[in-house]
């Protein structure tokens, strides 16, 4: 595992700065570096289903994209596309400068791929597992480094059909990181972890962005993509229907703040100062005051507070969550 | 549409030449031998069960002699090849097939595509483990018909069996790619194989012998890939059951013949995703 206050520490600064809106974020990559990925029109059909229809996306190098969506929503259907294990039925697609549909040895080895689901190999032990691979690559990583980088040291004697579910995915990344690639594929690679290992997943995910690595997720974590993305892109039967930063994506920057704080005893509403927008009661004495500028109503109640000696131990100041934003584009799709 | 050889393409694919396809299969043999040597089940298939067989079907007829091919054979001269070819059948089909299917369906071979390793090199290494496992499995055999039960042994007849044991194996690893097409999931894949193998071996005189089954059972083995597997062993330590030639060449080519077709299906429906989804 990277140390505390390695890679995982940087990774959240970055995050606490934010990446710049940009004008137009819906665009390519303009501005972002040259695209690793870049899809046009990609359409693809099982029969008369069509699972994907019509998706642009562009992924910069050395950016973290995130692409959700509810199951059965085009997801999986479009990173095997991108990972050139499906020929799609329209569209453009170049993944490392070349269509994964027709590239061959020498641009597999320069992408490594964490699959949704994969069993271990069977009677090796993790050294071996991670060696066998190793030996599938022109230019592979030392396997000590491999193991290391994920946090598998320890465990590199012990045979990999006996190792935890958390571990087995981590000797899922070490396989797809010994071929040192530049983009690394990881389809759900945190599913079914506890937190912690989730947070030590992540630090390792956010080490490879340090590295240089240009990283593709799909996750049904909306922390996760907050923690980890530079781009985030969510679609629903088969269309994206969002696309942006953490902080901006689906209009998130422009929605409206929910002040919220449990009126004073013998109070009403009407006993409030003048504020920017209505109050609205609800169960309990508590009272909701929703507007796009939080800044000027959050002054209002406070300065009043202050004066009268109220404490309004439980104030409240909400945004909507990455999760919220999620839950109403995807509404009716899953 | 697609401009592949970017500069640092070319490169990799240069190295990776370099590199050398000998040591791609080198190294995946390797590790396929070594989970092959650790696996229980596959242990118990391919040795201890022909091991057994042959132990117990020598002492049941002990002292008896069978006709096969025209010849009078000795029971320990008889049971010895082709209880050989039950265990090549054992090595290149049954343990491959389970072993596959289970690998594809739980997308331990997808994980394998996503890497630059040609396709072919893993069939190899498959093909590799089946015939270097055969080959241990016809050597502990012959031991035994030789050690315990005076079964005579030259070199002539040990070269020609592992020719034909190579050839043997070589086809069921292919026949076991062109299986795993239409087996769907992992539990099923050792019923089906041993549904298709069992009367196979019946009829083809690997339990009960030659001279006990009705000529028309014969005549459908013989086009079955099973029995002219173990004529042309039983021709390799008895020449005398086939007019006196050793290597019994029409029916090692009915052998190849069948790892051809099993080759050709392979290449139309081997698929690297699971079947499930």
């Amino acid at each position: 595992m990277p140390e505390p206050g390695g890679p995982a520490a940087r990774a959240a600064d970055a995050v606490a700065a934010g990446p710049q809106p940009r004008p137009g974020s819906a665009g390519p990559a303009a501005g972002r570096g040259p695209a690793v990925i870049s899809v046009r029109g990609l359409r693809m059909s099982y029969g008369h289903y069509e699972a994907v229809r019509g998706i642009d996306l562009e992924v910069a190098r050395g950016e973290i994209f995130a692409f959700l969506g509810p199951n059965g929503a085009g997801k999986t259907t479009t990173v095997e596309i991108l990972e050139g294990f499906r020929t799609r039925t329209g569209g453009e697609v170049q993944v490392l400068g070349a269509d994964p549909a027709h590239a061959g040895a020498a641009w597999r080895a320069r992408s490594g791929v964490v699959l949704q689901e994969s069993a271990p190999e069977a009677w090796l032990t993790v050294r071996e597992c991670v060696s066998m691979y190793a030996g599938y690559y022109p230019n592979p990583l030392p396997v000590g480094r491999a193991l290391d980088l994920v946090g598998l040291t320890d465990k590199a004697g012990g045979r990999c059909d006996r190792l935890s579910g958390g571990q087995l995915r981590r000797l899922d990344m070490a396989l797809a990181l010994i071929g040192d690639p530049e983009l690394v594929f990881l389809d759900e690679p945190t599913t079914g972890f506890d937190p912690s290992a989730r947070h030590a997943a992540w630090e390792v995910i956010s080490g490879l962005r340090d590295l240089g690595k240009t990283i593709f997720l799909t996750t049904h974590y909306m922390e996760e993509a907050e923690t980890l993305a530079d781009q985030i892109m969510i679609i629903a039967a088969g269309k994206i229907v969002a696309s942006g930063t953490p902080a901006t994506i689906g209009g998130r920057a422009r929605e409206s703040t929910t002040v919220s704080f449990t009126l004073p005893d013998g109070l009403t509403p009407a006993d409030l100062p003048s504020l920017p927008a209505p109050v609205t009661e609800g169960r309990n004495r508590t009272v909701e005051i929703v507007h796009h500028e939080p800044l000027p109503v959050l002054h209002a109640v406070t300065s009043w507070a202050l004066q009268r000696g109220y404490p309004l131990s439980d104030l409240s100041v909400h945004r909507p969550t990455l999760e919220e934003i999620y839950l109403r584009l995807t509404e009716g799709q899953t | 549409m697609s401009v592949m050889p970017t500069d640092r393409g070319t490169g990799t694919a240069a190295r990776a030449r370099r590199a050398g396809a000998a040591s791609l299969v080198a190294n995946q043999t390797r590790y396929d031998l070594r989970a092959f040597r650790r696996n229980t089940r596959a242990r118990i298939f391919t040795l201890a069960v022909p091991v057994l067989l042959l132990l117990i079907l020598v002492a049941l007829f002990h002292s008896g002699t069978v006709k096969a091919g025209g010849a009078t054979v000795k029971i320990a001269a008889y049971y010895v090849p082709h209880i050989a070819a039950m265990a090549i059948v054992g090595a290149g089909l049954i343990n491959l097939l389970i072993t596959l299917v289970a690998k594809r369906e739980s997308g331990s071979l997808k994980r394998r595509r996503a890497t630059p390793v040609p396709s072919w090199v893993l069939i190899a290494g498959d093909a590799a483990t089946s015939i270097l496992s055969s080959l241990v499995i016809v050597a502990v055999l012959v031991a035994i018909g030789s050690i315990g039960y005076g079964l005579a042994v030259s070199g002539a007849a040990l070269g020609v069996a592992a020719v034909e044991t190579v050839v043997g194996a070589a086809a069921f690893c292919c026949m076991a790619y062109a299986l795993s097409g239409v087996v769907t999931n992992a539990e099923s894949a050792g019923p089906v194989v041993q549904l298709t193998t069992l009367p196979v071996y019946f009829i083809s005189g690997i339990y009960v012998p030659d001279d006990e089954l009705p000529h028309w059972l014969l005549d459908v083995a013989n086009v079955l890939p099973v029995r002219p597997l173990a004529v042309a062993l039983q021709a390799a330590f008895v020449p005398a059951t086939n007019g006196g030639q050793r290597f019994a060449l029409v029916p090692v080519m009915i052998v190849a013949a069948w790892g051809v077709a099993g080759l050709l299906i392979a290449v139309r429906t081997f698929s690297w995703m699971p079947k499930r989804s």
